[in-house]
């Protein structure tokens, strides 16, 4: 028995509930990946809807129409007009909220108008009954010419019907809902007469788009149907407004409001969370309780992983047959692994926090009440949000920059997010804190430790303001401003959701993460366990010689840590450092702080991994954590390596340095050239030496 | 009495009567923003500026001031 599939894709506007229906559908069958060449998050799951009939879905990014002003929404444009996509849908399930029907019809008509067979699901419909809504169903799909099916995530109502009507594409009606060609009939007659065999509203879109589609018949097109620029855009708001004239003609026959049942809760809750007092206060309030929980709380899973993670390195190490392999595992890959997975409870945290402030509505009031004082430093309100995520992670939080109209603005909101204390420096400052700052309380209430990180961060957030007050006075970018923002309805976060976005998260961010450090453990370890001569093999004989000619006895133990430290000195890794150590010496930094400094350009958590994988390189000592073996190194003249002065130059280091070729990538795909992430690596970096060095020579 | 949105008070309930349509983009006429449409406005940011109004009777955006002295308005209401 052969099984059918059927190619399905949402298309909603922004907040309209499409990733709650996505994942009705398709549980956690999902893939995320990205689409070719760009960073739009692509998510396709599949869904089993008979035992013979499977749909791949996949979940389209938010647009209010067809007209691209982004490429989050060049993506939908782009896969509705290329029918040879593998993924041109066969049929496409526009999702609406019921509270926002007018608006949400909009793109529901220009699809229509693509003629591909269209499900219309109104979302959210267990609001209908509280905000007075009724609507006559049947009148609304023969004038909508269309299957319309009620739904409602949070009550699981609809999703049954809606599989059924996907199995039942086949009869749905493909045709537009409108003449939206009526606008100027001139130039769309002599359009329909030159190209007979292309649909018209395609035609339209190709000519008023820019996207990268079709190059020839673009050319084809353009060359006998140009328009003023001026001329087109008139155009495009004739469509506009025709296309309202008619979901105002619709709606006012199939849909009723009972406006005595009015939006009290919103309007309660805007009046609180924008009041220019308790506004403010609420906000900094909740970024208060997201720190808490990120500096303490998660304290108390990490140290169990940091010690799980020792204990496992030291078990397998007694329990496999010795040797190079054995050893690969217990010290490069473990401890390697152990530096990522410490720092899964913050993620988990932060991407919560960040989940449920976007997913209630809540972040557009952010954005709101922050613009006036963020356009003082030549950011925008919606720079709010990636410069929070930012504390996540510096990746998604520069791709979220994409709602910002203002090129300016946007560039630089992804020229200082770096700056922002993302997740990756946590491990870094966590235990550099921890070896560096005393354990007491501050008027016995805060905790120092606490204290201090609460200081980096904010240190962090004032270094990405001031950056952009400068950039704002020096970058000569001229754009277009505007600012749109659509203010959603509060909603109680669908627990779902929140748990999936999570998860997928998490997950891509430790896979991600994991595989460089995984690498680069693995590349150190045989660095560090390998050497270019002689003196590495007969590390024991040249040591016991030394003795033997300096006439002094040692004891088994010391002519072993001895060895190691002389075997160490003298690998590749070893060579490596020593070569490097003069540029960094004026920091505070020995060689092997150096190998981890420098590793750390791939990504900043490898630093941890690194400290460990050189630290365990035949090391006798097991059991001891990473902290506790780096607390015990010290200087040949028997001085502590990780003394105060050296810690505090490392964690202005590595707050300020731009230490991500993730983020660089990012920056170079975002911005379209590598004069950015350039820029961005030069200064910051060049930044971090100068206030590390300075730093060291006034603290030691 | 003919007035430009920048110009109105929390609570104002007025009509569109002209947008300037080389100022403004497209993406606000989707939003709602074209002539003969209602929109009322529900808050002003504490500092003045940005503005949060509802268009067409449940588009709820909010547009900084410079945007919202291109569109004229007729106010309908006001207590």
């Amino acid at each position: 028995m052969s099984i059918q599939n059927i190619t399905v894709a949402l298309i909603g506007n922004p907040n309209t509930g499409k990733t709650s229906v996505f994942n009705e559908l398709t549980g956690l069958k999902q893939q995320v990946g990205n689409y070719p060449g760009i960073t739009v998050e692509k998510k396709l799951g599949f869904c089993k809807l008979t035992h013979s009939i499977k749909a791949n879905i996949l979940d389209l990014p938010g647009t209010y129409s067809l007209n691209a002003s982004s490429i989050d929404e060049n993506v939908v444009i782009e896969l509705l007009l290329n029918k040879k996509d593998k993924l041109f849908p066969d049929v496409a399930v526009v999702i609406t909220d019921i509270e926002n029907l007018k608006r949400n019809l909009l793109l529901f008509t220009q699809i229509k108008d693509l003629e591909i067979p269209s499900i219309l699901v109104i979302n959210m419909v267990d609001r209908m009954k509280p905000k007075g809504i009724t609507l006559d169903i049947p009148y609304l799909e023969d004038q909508l010419k269309t299957k319309i099916v009620l739904v409602s995530t949070r009550n699981g109502v609809g999703i049954e019907e809606l599989k059924t009507q996907i199995i039942n594409y086949k009869s749905l009606s493909n045709k537009p809902c409108l003449n939206a060609s009526s606008i100027d009939i001139e130039y769309f007659d002599k359009l329909r007469k030159t190209f007979p065999n292309q649909l018209l509203y395609k035609l339209w879109l190709v000519i008023t788009q820019d996207v990268n589609f079709l190059n020839l018949e673009r050319n084809e097109i353009q060359n006998s149907f140009t328009k003023s620029h001026a001329d087109l855009k008139k155009l495009q708001q004739k469509e506009t407004i025709k296309r309202y004239q008619f979901i105002n003609n619709t709606l006012k026959i199939g849909q009723t409001i009972d406006s005595t049942k009015g939006s009290g809760l919103r309007s309660k809750l805007d009046k609180i969370l924008t009041h220019k007092i308790f506004g403010y206060a609420i906000f900094f309030g909740i970024l208060l309780l997201i720190f808490q929980s990120i500096f303490d709380w998660a304290s108390i899973p990490m140290e169990f992983i940091d010690r799980s993670f020792a204990n496992l390195a030291n078990y397998v190490k007694t329990h496999l047959p010795e040797g190079e392999f054995t050893n690969l595992i217990s010290e490069g890959i473990i401890p390697g692994i152990g530096g990522i997975v410490i720092f899964i409870p913050q993620i988990v945290l932060l991407f919560l926090f960040i989940s449920v402030l976007e997913e209630s509505g809540y972040m557009s009031r952010v954005v709101f009440l922050m613009d006036k004082i963020m356009r003082r430093y030549g950011l925008s309100g919606k720079s709010v949000v990636p410069l929070i995520s930012g504390t996540a992670c510096a990746i998604p939080a520069i791709m979220g920059s994409r709602n910002i109209e203002n090129w300016r603005e946007r560039l630089i909101t992804i020229l200082v997010t770096p700056f922002i204390t993302c997740s990756a420096r946590l491990p870094v400052y966590a235990i550099l804190i921890a070896l560096i700052i005393p354990d007491n309380r501050l008027f016995g209430v805060f905790s120092l430790q606490g204290v201090t990180l609460m200081i980096l961060y904010l240190l962090g957030f004032a270094m990405a303001i001031f950056s952009a007050y400068i950039l704002n006075k020096i970058l000569k970018v001229k754009t277009k401003s505007y600012f749109v923002i659509e203010m959603p309805n509060y909603k109680l976060p669908l627990l779902k959701n929140v748990i999936i976005n999570v998860i997928e998260k998490t997950k891509s961010f430790v896979f991600g993460a994991g595989k460089i450090i995984l690498a680069i453990s693995i590349v150190l370890w045989f660095l560090g366990s390998h050497g270019p001569n002689s003196n590495f093999n007969n590390a024991e004989n040249i040591i016991l010689n030394k003795a033997k000619s300096e006439g002094t006895k040692l004891k088994k133990s010391e002519i072993d840590n001895l060895t190691s430290t002389y075997k160490l000195e003298n690998s590749y890794i070893g060579k490596i450092g020593k070569t490097i150590e003069p540029i960094l010496k004026p920091l505070g930094y020995d060689w092997k702080i150096g190998i981890a400094v420098v590793t750390s350009f791939a990504a900043r958590e490898v630093f941890v991994g690194t400290l460990a994988t050189i630290y365990s390189v035949g090391n006798s000592n097991d059991e001891s954590t990473i902290k506790s073996k780096m607390q015990a190194d010290v200087h040949k003249d028997g001085t502590k390596i990780f003394n105060f002065a050296t810690g505090i130059s490392l964690l202005l280091f590595y707050a300020f340095a731009m230490q991500c070729a993730s983020t660089l990538a990012i920056v170079k795909k975002e911005t379209n050239t590598w004069k950015w992430p350039v820029v961005q690596l030069i200064f910051m970096s060049g930044f971090a030496y100068i206030t590390a060095f300075i730093a060291y020579q006034i603290c030691k | 009495m003919k007035t430009t949105v920048d110009l109105l008070q929390i609570g104002d309930i007025a009509t569109i009567t002209n947008v300037d349509l080389d100022k403004i983009p497209l993406k606000l006429l989707e939003m709602g923003c074209f002539p003969n449409n209602t929109l009322e406005i529900i808050q002003i940011a504490p500092l003045g500026d940005p503005i949060y109004l509802n268009v067409n009777n449940g588009s709820h955006i909010a547009i900084r001031k410079d945007m919202a002295r291109e569109i004229e308005v007729e106010i309908e209401a006001k207590d």
